[in-house]
């Protein structure tokens, strides 16, 4: 499991690896704040290679879409797939994110 | 050092399995523990049982191992997609951090116990930690409210109940877990 971050134009996209869960949950959210830190706004987390997602990791996810939200950022997410889809919706969190079915839709959303 | 399952109804054998100190080991056991099912075509696996029992220590990179394990022996008996890729990992991840985090809170002297069996019907896992417990009735919040939809906690007891068909505590050997879910 491992994140890869690069700049698309002025977005930072992130691309989740394997599995979003506790023990790696930690290294997602420094990565994106630190190029919050940095002055970046605009993110796109793009799930297209993500594997399952647990509690601490939505919980993760929710963490930063507070904090871009106060810089005056954007978040949004990519490319959940069906079980994905289903566990966002169990938990009510599509409605708090902006998802978009490709990356390419993501990206002209901004 | 050695995990094993072995098919046969009523017959699962068992050997507690004392994982050693890095994930790699974790791994072996899952190798030890995989039993082949037989072909379709010489022997039905409606009356093969599968069973791993293993003690991990109190650190969560071992999670995504032992979660492999179990949802490789609920695709050996044919469990639909969305079991072993939802409804088994997330549960199971839950389950584990929570006993690793919460009930032991990750002191190196306490172990986690892992206790899975499957067959055609159903999965029961059980997840026992050495803390003191909790009520799963007044644990649960709805994370799912208003109120609450913001908040980064809160949510693995609920994903728990909505992926499995039930989730049980008991305390008469430490605080135990279990969780079933019907192949369906």
């Amino acid at each position: 499991m491992s994140f890869s971050i690069r700049k698309q134009g002025d977005i930072v996209v992130v691309d989740v690896e394997g599995q979003l869960i506790v023990g790696n949950r930690q290294e997602l959210k420094q990565k994106v704040l630190d190029e919050l830190e940095r002055g970046e706004r605009k993110f796109l987390i793009d799930f297209s290679q993500t594997g399952y997602i647990d509690s601490s990791g939505l919980g993760v996810l929710v963490s930063l879409s507070k904090k871009i939200r106060e810089q005056g950022g954007e978040l949004r997410l990519a490319n959940l797939n069906d079980d994905l889809k289903t566990l966002f919706e169990l938990t009510k969190l599509d409605t708090l994110f902006q998802i978009a079915d490709t990356r390419e839709r993501a990206l002209e959303s901004f | 050092m050695r995990g094993e399952a072995r098919g046969g109804r009523g017959g699962a054998a068992r050997r507690r399995n004392a994982v050693a100190s890095t994930p790699s080991h974790v791994q072996r056991v899952e190798e030890n523990a995989s039993v082949p099912v037989p072909g379709e075509d010489t022997l039905s696996v409606e009356h093969v049982r599968l069973a791993v029992e293993l003690d991990i220590p109190s650190d969560v990179r071992y999670i995504e191992d032992i979660v492999a394990m179990v949802t490789r022996q609920c695709a050996q008996l044919s469990y639909p997609p969305r079991h072993l890729a939802l409804n088994v990992p997330v549960a199971l991840t839950e389950a584990l951090s929570n006993a690793i985090l919460y009930g032991n809170r990750e002191r190196p002297d306490r172990h986690v116990h892992v206790r899975a069996e499957v067959d055609r019907e159903r999965l029961i896992v059980e997840v026992s930690d050495e803390g003191s417990g909790f009520d799963l009735e007044t644990s649960e919040i709805d994370p799912t409210s208003p109120e609450n939809l913001l908040r980064e906690d809160g949510r693995g007891l609920f994903l728990m109940r909505r992926l499995m068909d039930s989730v049980e505590r008991f305390d008469d050997r430490g605080n135990v877990i279990r969780m079933t879910l019907r192949r369906s």
